[in-house]
């Protein structure tokens, strides 16, 4: 076995020693998630050509190709169980892939999808995966048109995993990012939070309740396309997925250089989601979504965002709920309903339920 | 009514503090025992916006907080056993023991589970005859029948494979603890709305009238909280002292007389450590010996883990309200929510997580 890698000698980068294995938090798209690819991942990955591209973090990479802006994402599905109200893991790897894209800017075109079978998982329920990605893609318009299947032994899988990746076009003229986010800018979500993650959690086992909540996954690119479309100067756009809209939030002020301040009666939060999120202890805040953006516009534009945002079926609760400062320049803080303020920290790792 | 942005609304909870701040004459301290509430408060910024002479003493009620780190090295010891599906509350998965938490048993191949309902590992019981099901019962008044019930159930259906790892810890003997403390400071408690939904209001009568302090049952909205430091006020200033009910939504002066049943049932009073603070006596509930077949401590022998808390942590101090978080030598520096020296930094309902979280602004900048 000299062949095999020595790992006895790996010196573990510092802010990574708490945990020398991998835990679950190291995907949930918190700050372990964040240390994991600052520490471990852009070092390993760092030297190439556009490195640079790498660096930016975002959840498309753009990239100039002849001339032409390109935009290059990929993402990866594990989700458990893999039906949950209002969708799967199928429409899920195809609308989060074409999300990403759309919020970087570009015109989804074509994904690629990437199978990991687990031996002994039914046909039929393959079918029905294969069968909702071929119509989630159908209904965004874009096309999938390479892939991969590989198989497992039982017991090395979890039925189904699936990557997507995707590229689009970014349209000449559009420039998104954390460079153009100023302090005024208006802080917008598309529609209401935390719907993709009560709806998964309620039929997590050991967690089941009774919701009729149902995931929100909608592919975005056709709202963003209206938004870009409409005049409105657009700064920066992020999907809140993992880690929710805190995460999100967070994330942009530190790679802004800039303050976020909300209002947290504003957010847009379904009843019942709220009610879901009060008995298992859970912040919406930082509740996965999967089918809603945030979008950081210039302030005079605001109110014309949220009106080309209603009018399009997947935004008809576009909601103004904060702004950029230039204040407390790398934190999120929240006016709470009754006057006070807090800071809406980035996650360390998934919300655990509280015990009371 | 749906109980969630009514008890949020703006225009109430000014209305409340504006009468707070025309009845207050000089500054009280008031304890709120439970980390429910300390977690309302500190998340809506309620003390920010009280009168600046009333001081909110943050008390031991967070379970994850005060369950001994003996305990919970015990609890590691159990789920790292090959064949143990070890199952428990999603906040106690982060809390530290002396050296892994359960999130690092489960990467190194544990099979550790997080429930909602301790009813839910039961079924897990039935549904893996083959393996060991230990649920860990923790908490207070609060979630001791549904624990008990766990063990009702699993000797109804004869399962030999389910027990119950319990460190229950109660609140009256809590406060009387405080109450005798020579370096007393609180003047009047907020009592913990739902331990009371259970327990009823009974219990703390004879502290109202031996140590002649009010205590007002408290819910855990913004307007319950506001409304709960309101009556104590009132008590204050009038020099009265008398157990009201600021929650009578869910407290009634009985409680859940089904639900003491079962916890009388299948738990007894027994002596018990909290973290941080000391063995307060007849503090805590344990199986009761007529089920020591579903007690985990006995199935599992672990009696002789013993384990030393950090010098560093004044976790104990905290819980006592004798410091504010942000006073701990070690917050923010030694001690954050990813390396917590002690309970109060990780679970949600923790003062120092609390502080940590929604207060990074006013204190030293550590992130």
């Amino acid at each position: 076995m000299s062949d095999r890698p020595d790992l006895e000698n790996w010196s573990c980068p510092l802010p990574l020693r708490d945990h020398p294995n991998v835990v679950m938090g190291h995907g949930g798209g918190g700050r372990l998630s964040a240390e994991l690819v600052e520490h471990l991942l852009l070092p390993a990955f760092a030297g190439t050509h556009d490195a640079d591209v790498l660096n930016q973090l975002g959840d498309a990479a753009v990239l100039s190709l002849s001339g032409r802006r390109v935009a290059f994402s990929t993402d990866s599905y594990v989700v458990q169980p893999r039906f949950f109200p209002g969708g799967n893991i199928g429409d899920l790897a195809v609308n989060g892939t074409i999300n990403d894209l759309a919020v970087s800017g570009a015109v989804p075109l074509a994904l690629s999808v990437g199978l990991i079978l687990e031996e002994g998982l039914a046909l039929s329920e393959l079918a029905f995966i294969a069968n909702t990605m071929g119509m989630a893609a159908r209904r965004a318009g874009v096309s999938i048109v390479t892939g991969d299947t590989k198989v497992v032994d039982f017991g090395h899988g979890d039925g189904v995993y699936i990557n997507t990746s995707g590229i689009g076009v970014v349209p000449a003229g559009v420039d998104l990012g954390p460079h153009r986010v100023t302090p005024g800018d208006a802080v917008i979500v598309s529609g209401v939070i935390g719907r993709h993650g009560v709806a998964v959690l309620s039929v997590r086992e050991g967690l089941e309740f009774g919701s009729d909540i149902c995931t929100d996954t909608v592919p975005l690119n056709g709202l963003v396309h209206d938004l870009l479309g409409s005049g409105v100067e657009v700064h920066m756009m992020r999907d809140p997925t993992r880690g929710g809209v805190a995460a999100t939030l967070n994330e942009i002020a530190t790679s802004a250089r800039v303050g976020v301040e909300i209002v947290e009666r504003n957010v847009p939060v379904p009843d019942d989601v709220r009610a879901a999120c009060g008995f298992l202890g859970l912040d919406p805040l930082y509740v996965a979504n999967e089918g809603c953006l945030v979008a950081f516009v210039s302030a005079a534009d605001a109110d014309q965002a949220i009106a080309v945002m209603r009018n399009h079926e997947f935004g008809r609760d576009a909601t103004l709920i904060g702004y950029v400062t230039g204040d407390h320049v790398g934190t999120v803080v929240a006016r709470t309903s009754i006057g006070g303020q807090r800071v809406v920290d980035l996650p360390l790792a998934e919300q655990l339920p509280r015990i009371c | 009514m749906k109980y969630l942005d009514e008890f949020g609304d703006p225009a109430i909870a000014r209305a409340l503090l504006d009468d707070i701040a025309r009845i207050v004459t000089k500054p009280w301290a008031i304890m709120e025992i439970c980390g429910g509430q300390t977690h309302t408060i500190i998340r809506n910024g309620i003390d920010q916006l009280l009168p600046g002479g009333i001081e909110l003493i943050h008390g031991p009620g967070c379970p994850v907080c005060v369950t001994p780190l003996e305990t919970i090295d015990r609890a590691m010891a159990i789920a790292a056993l090959p064949g143990v599906i070890f199952a428990s509350f999603g906040d106690m998965i982060r809390v530290p023991g002396s050296s892994v938490d359960l999130f690092q048993i489960k990467a190194s191949g544990g099979d550790v589970r997080i429930v909602y309902s301790p009813l839910d590992a039961v079924r897990i019981a039935q549904a893996n005859p083959d393996k060991q099901v230990v649920f860990f019962g923790i908490g207070f008044e609060t979630t001791a029948p549904a624990n008990a019930m766990t063990v009702q159930l699993a000797k109804q259906l004869g399962l030999r494979n389910f027990s119950l790892l319990a460190s229950h810890v109660l609140v009256p003997p809590a406060i009387t603890a405080i109450l005798d403390s020579p370096r007393r400071r609180v003047q009047g408690f907020l009592a913990a709305g739902h331990v009371c939904t259970v327990m009823g209001m009974g219990e703390y009568l004879p502290l109202v009238e031996k140590y002649h302090v009010p205590i007002v049952v408290t819910g855990f909205e913004p307007l319950d909280v506001l409304q709960g430091i309101r009556m104590v006020l009132v008590q204050l200033e009038s020099g009265r002292a008398e157990l009201e009910n600021a929650y009578p939504r869910a407290v009634s002066a009985e409680g859940n007389l089904a639900a003491q049943a079962v916890v009388r049932d299948v738990f007894t009073v027994c002596d018990r450590a909290w973290r941080g603070i000391s063995v307060i006596p007849d503090s805590g509930w344990r199986v009761a010996d007529k089920y020591a077949e579903f007690d985990a401590e006995l199935r599992f022998d672990v009696s002789d883990i013993k384990a030393t808390e950090s010098p560093l942590c004044h976790s104990g101090e905290v819980l006592q309200g004798f410091l504010k978080p942000n006073q701990c030598p070690a917050f923010g520096q030694e001690c954050t929510p990813r390396k917590p020296l002690g309970a109060p930094m990780v679970s949600s309902e923790g003062a120092c997580a609390a502080y940590y979280h929604f207060r990074r602004i006013q204190t030293p900048a550590t992130a």
